[in-house]
């Protein structure tokens, strides 16, 4: 298959790599029909997140349509020929952060979370395509993919609603969103949004979502207030 | 004393240390400011107001003063920031000790005077730094390294699994399974009911095998076992299961102690384990964690072969493997 892969700072190559397989039993294989790039990948690009190694599939954020899984995964939660939006944290779903539906934290999903502990005093759950310290995974940017624990994170779109509409839950849609609820918004409140980028203005309707009476957006760059503007938040 | 207590103590000196180091800095930072803001008053208490070069001097050692407050009081490493103000005490006294021998009467008497001071400081100044520089000894850590020579290592490690005592018992009473998230073990054969023969991979020798027998067990609680015979490496472990606070989860506690002989299979051994060994135990006892809790040791494109996944790092790059690189499994 074509992937997106790191090939030193600041480069990255769309190469031939071989399709990924089935490794653990509860894995899946997806093939994508949507990928995104994170404002959080140009940290990988620019050689800032330590641990990536030239030939790294990057991404993590993806969705398409199940086309194998291990015979780990309980049929009642995913089938062959699902079409699945993937979140990027990679969830075993009974660790104990699992259970208590920090699903981020995962206790289990990180073959590298030894090295992560002794790096950051604490460890990280697995992430796709996000260096060898949250797993060395190989990520969505790519034709295919495979993701691990499939029946615990993928969530099923059984709607037609289109990709475009629905490819943000892999990670940015829910990162603006968890941003607005922190702030326990209330009817009366007016809430002000400081960068108006693609987390910004998920967070601005997230906070329109939870009730603000007023929504603010602050940036620098004029198209950036006029997409919050369109989208109905003052400038 | 267990390693806990010398652990506490080496904390319990090194704190002292710091307190003393920050002391000294106050005083650093107090001469070092009156030597700036008011240097005729110096020179005139130390009785060298008659020579115009210490009005360039005296400044000059309020500013090393200042340095000198700086290192004490904000670097952890005390013993190097304390041997400075050593050497400027040094600088002192050779200063002090040109200036009386150049003066008599009310001056030679105020610089005697100041010079008693000074060496009061230098005394203080020393034993600071000699303290500073042993508790730096005492706290560094042994490593696996450290037993070349042979001799006893005890490692612990911990970990909290989401089932329930008997059945993480169950599990590992079931010594089969051990080598299936243990990184070194091979195999563990069940011989009897207490007896066991195990094997361990390379670079403890090829084809490392010794006989175990269980010497303690409390279902659900607790096991503890030993090598018998004559193991190249004599250890011994204890696993102890313990209910959570959380009424659904267990708390593993591991020890495991081994008599690493001397010679070239101690050396293998103390290579094996590298600096830091408790990092492989922690490493054992996450992949117990996954296999109970998630069914599998987790695998990823670049730690494709589980247990084995530490000795890879760099890792293979993080994208998927080919079929010949598959079939071959670990040992491509
Ligand atoms: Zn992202
Ligand atoms: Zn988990």
């Amino acid at each position: 298959m074509r992937a997106n892969t790191w090939a030193g700072r600041n480069k990255v190559k769309v190469r031939d790599v071989p399709d990924p397989k089935i490794l653990n039993e509860r894995d899946a294989i997806v093939r994508i029909t949507s990928t995104a790039i994170c404002g959080s990948d140009l940290h990988l690009l620019d050689g800032y997140v330590p641990t990536m190694q030239d030939g790294d599939v990057m991404g993590h954020e993806f969705m398409g349509e199940v086309i194998e899984v291990g015979q780990g995964v309980d049929p009642g939660r995913l089938r062959v020929g699902d079409r699945v939006v993937v979140p990027f944290p990679i969830a075993c779903g009974a660790c104990g952060a699992c259970a208590a539906e920090l699903y981020s934290c995962c206790e289990n999903s990180n073959p590298n979370a030894g090295i992560a502990e002794k790096m950051f005093g604490h460890p990280v759950a697995g992430i796709f395509g996000y260096s060898h310290l949250t797993g060395g995974f190989a990520g969505g940017q790519a034709q295919y993919a495979r993701v691990p624990f499939a029946d615990v994170g993928p969530l099923k779109i059984e709607s037609d609603l289109t990709d475009e509409q629905v490819l943000f839950l892999s990670d940015i849609l829910p990162t603006g969103y968890m941003g607005a609820e922190m702030c326990d918004i209330q009817s009366t409140d007016v809430v002000a949004v400081w960068g108006a980028g693609p987390v910004g203005q998920f967070a601005m309707d997230s906070a329109r979502a939870l009730g603000a009476a007023k929504v603010i957006a602050i940036d620098k760059e004029p198209y950036r207030l006029q997409m919050a503007e369109r989208a109905g938040h003052t400038a | 004393m267990t390693q806990l207590a010398t652990r506490e103590a080496a904390k319990a000196r090194q704190e002292d240390v710091q307190r003393r180091g920050r002391r000294l800095g106050w005083v650093s930072l107090g001469l070092g400011v009156a030597q700036l803001a008011a240097p005729d008053t110096v020179r005139r208490i130390s009785g060298v107001d008659d020579s115009p070069t210490t009005r360039a001097v005296v400044p000059l050692v309020g500013a090393r003063e200042l340095v000198h407050a700086a290192g004490l009081l904000t670097s952890r490493r005390k013993s190097v920031w304390a041997w400075t103000r050593v050497v400027g005490d040094a600088m002192d006294l050779a200063s002090l000790g040109v200036a009386i021998a150049h003066r008599s009467g009310r001056r030679r008497r105020r610089l005697v005077a100041v010079t008693g001071a000074v060496v009061g400081i230098t005394v203080v100044d020393l034993l600071t730094a000699v303290q500073a520089t042993r508790a730096k000894k005492i706290g560094s850590a042994p490593t696996a390294r450290g037993s070349r020579e042979g001799g006893p290592m005890e490692l612990t490690a911990t970990t909290t699994i989401r089932k329930p005592p008997p059945k993480v018992y169950a599990f590992w009473r079931d010594l089969g399974n051990l080598p299936t998230f243990m990184a070194h073990l091979e195999q563990i054969r069940t011989t009897g009911d207490r007896t066991s023969h195990w094997s361990a991979s390379a670079p403890f020798g090829k084809d490392v095998e010794w006989d175990a027998e269980i010497v303690d067990e409390a279902p659900g609680e607790k096991i503890a076992w030993r090598s018998t015979g004559n193991a190249d490496v004599p250890n011994a472990g204890t696993v102890r299961f313990v209910p959570a606070p959380d009424g659904v989860s267990t708390e593993v506690h591991v020890v495991l102690s081994y008599d690493i002989p001397g010679g070239a299979v101690g050396k293998a051994v103390a290579k094996y384990f590298g600096e830091e060994p408790h990092q492989q135990l922690d490493d054992d006892l996450r992949r117990l964690k996954q296999v109970l809790e998630t069914g599998q040791v987790v695998r990823s494109e670049g730690a494709p072969w589980g247990k084995r996944a530490r000795k890879e790092f760099p890792q293979r790059p993080a994208q998927p493997l080919s079929d010949s690189e598959l079939a071959k499994g670990a040992d491509s």
